[in-house]
């Protein structure tokens, strides 16, 4: 079911301190081979550390890693011929075009001409950008900008895609589209590892990998994130939202009350605490609301009750089946 | 205070770079006690509005009031009665945290017995109580969030800005952020805030969506939501997927279909036999594991929607609109 067949991305016990701050501790998690793999967590988790030293630009302190088949540490060159990375602010030429660019990225990584006009045309035609072909790079808005910097990372059909946040400050339209030229991919069997700290975005990935402080939470398939939530989550639509929060937030086997815009999220141990507890509260309260409903749990949820229940302790990486 | 004091009101706004119109006309109010959220896609002249907004820049035409003040008249006074928080934090990293607060307590002449109780209220709202003398580059992602939006309301205004508040700060922080809005709000804060994050637009009692210049929705996150799909939203799952998109972008039912991590998510005109005929489809072609549900769509989808029917080439400037 899962196309975890075999890994193309390996990491064990990694590690990595920078002076006295430990940036990686003790992370281990592997990635499928054409599966888009994400790495979340908020600035400050290790993630661009981690894909730093995947790309073998960044020796570990201890640990092992494998990408398509090359043993990272021991040989960091042999990686680079079969990777693309694509740093937070990548390298772009503000005063070459967009051709230029491409033309640039193509020739540091050997790829011949032929097979260059082609590859950029595909490229710049997924991504709506063929007709700014000629315009200079530092005339672009953000969106596009991660748009070319993806097409120059991808000129040499890499086996494996390393992208550092590469959708930071960009619209939800470009990003769109910048992941639907990663779904597009996944035809060509590139595995894709991509970071970010918008846990919105983690909901697209195949697997992912929660990380905070430097440290693993839990390695899984968001849908199976979700399925582990132990709450539930109740939203109560009403124009007084922040009284019911007052009224609610500190009954008990209710753990959190959120408002969020006209609503408030009740976290509960047991759905059943609607009919028992909850409504005779807010009628008691005489406080008027709208609707009480069910509604499925996101992965910040998730991330919010790993971590409120104590972090990362008591939680592994699961096994795939 | 009086609502006027406390809203955003702009009317027929327009302003111009030569012969780009950056902002076209537009028209909303951010009322008071409210969290506005103002969206759009990056070059959208969202950023042009704020500066406007804020008494940076003036308009070419049309009028803006803020906290009752016009932006064309008298812009050094708004800035004066608002607070103004950036997502880079606009915190000095090599002053102490009791520091940072000095200075923008100079800047917004609070002085005295109020600096003693505002530098207290900031020191327990943003936790760092026992860090006072902590530089602030070594504060988490968490904690310098909460200290810049302290140091931006030293002076409490009537009306914060907040531009992409919490980027990047892990989920609790961001939680405990939001939840300092709401007192904000409770106590009769506006609170007007830019984000391309849609999850932090949830947050928002209304949100105004703004695209080449000119406002195209305003409304709840709940009104967006229903109003912006002309179709039902399906979750597809099928294997493979790939294919399972190829079939699916063809049926005349299907407004549109992207992939969405293990699944598809498809627009259809109408979920009754739209659902149906998908199902079958996909059957016949003997795709495995098929399994169709209705969803409710996201703010991202109304997002996409919205401006996805206006977009094209969005960055070539509309002959028309000059």
């Amino acid at each position: 079911m899962d196309r975890q067949l075999s890994a193309e991305i390996e990491v064990s016990g990694l590690r990595k301190s920078f002076d006295k701050l430990l940036a990686v501790s003790d992370l281990s998690f592997a990635a499928g081979a054409g599966q888009i793999f994400g790495l979340v967590g908020p600035d400050g988790a290790g993630k661009s550390t981690t894909i730093r030293m995947l790309a073998g630009i960044l020796p570990p302190d201890a640990g092992e890693i494998r990408v398509a088949g090359c043993d990272v540490v021991a040989d960091p060159e042999s990686v680079k011929s079969v990777i693309s990375y694509m740093p937070q602010r990548f390298g772009l030429y503000e005063d070459l075009t967009v051709d230029e660019n491409i033309r640039f990225y193509a020739d540091l990584f050997g790829v011949a001409r032929r097979r260059r006009e082609q590859r950029s045309e595909e490229l710049l035609e997924a991504c709506a950008m063929n007709e700014f072909r000629r315009r200079l790079a530092g005339k672009l808005s953000g969106g596009m900008k991660q748009k070319l910097g993806l097409v120059c990372a991808l000129i040499h059909t890499p086996r494996v895609l390393l992208l550092d946040e590469p959708t930071t400050g960009v619209d939800p339209v470009s990003r769109r589209e910048f992941w639907a030229m990663l779904y597009a991919l996944l035809d060509e069997d590139v595995t894709i590892l991509v970071s970010t700290s918008y846990l919105d975005e983690a909901e697209r990935c195949h697997r992912l990998a929660l990380l905070h402080q430097g440290r693993l939470l839990i390695c899984d398939r968001p849908d199976n994130l979700r399925a582990r939530m132990t709450r539930t989550v109740l939203s109560i639509v009403s124009p007084h939202a922040g009284e019911i929060r007052k009224v609610l937030v500190a009954v008990e086997g209710i753990s959190d009350a959120i408002v969020v815009g006209d609503s408030v999220h009740v976290f509960v141990d047991d759905a059943s605490l609607r009919q028992s507890k909850i409504q005779p509260l807010l009628d008691r309260a005489m406080v008027p609301y709208a609707a009480i409903e069910q509604v499925p749990p996101t992965i910040e949820d998730f991330f919010v009750d790993v971590l409120a229940r104590g972090g990362y302790r008591g939680w592994q990486t699961s096994s795939d089946q | 205070m009086a609502d006027q004091q406390r809203s955003v009101s702009v009317s027929n706004l327009v302003k111009r770079f030569g012969s780009f119109v950056a902002v076209d006309h537009i028209t909303f109010e951010a009322r008071a006690g409210e969290v506005f959220g103002f969206l759009g896609p990056n070059g959208s002249g969202k950023s042009t509005t704020i500066r406007i907004l804020c008494g940076l820049l003036r308009p070419t035409s049309g009028e803006a009031y803020v906290a009752g003040l016009s932006v064309a008249a008298q812009p050094e006074l708004i800035r004066r009665r608002i607070g103004y928080m950036s997502q880079k934090f606009s915190l000095y990293n090599d002053l102490t945290v009791v520091e940072n607060v000095r200075f923008f307590a100079g800047m917004y002449n609070v002085a005295g017995d109020e600096l003693r109780r505002r530098l207290a209220w900031v020191l327990e709202m943003a936790g760092l109580a026992g860090r006072e003398h902590s530089l602030t580059a070594t504060l988490s992602g968490g904690w310098k969030q909460r200290l810049a939006l302290g140091c931006a309301i030293l002076h409490r205004p009537p009306i914060v800005f907040l531009d992409e508040p919490t980027s990047g700060v892990d989920p609790l922080a961001r939680r405990r952020f939001w939840e300092l809005i709401q007192q904000l709000r409770s106590d009769g804060v506006t609170v007007f805030v830019t984000t391309h994050y849609m999850d932090e637009a949830e947050y928002c009692n209304r949100l105004a969506l703004i695209h080449r210049g000119r406002l195209i929705a305003l409304g709840t996150p709940a009104q967006l939501k229903q109003s912006a799909l002309s179709g039902d939203l399906l979750l597809v799952e099928a294997i493979p997927l790939g294919t399972a998109l190829e079939v699916i972008r063809r049926l005349p039912t299907v407004r549109d279909a992207a992939v969405f991590g293990n699944a598809l998510h498809v627009v259809v005109s109408d979920v009754e036999s739209g659902g149906e005929r998908l199902l079958g489809e996909l059957t016949a072609r003997g795709l495995a594991g098929v399994r169709i549900q209705r969803i409710q769509p996201g703010l991202e989808d109304a997002f996409v929607a919205l401006t996805g029917q206006k977009r094209e080439n969005k960055e070539v400037i509309d002959p028309k609109s000059l």
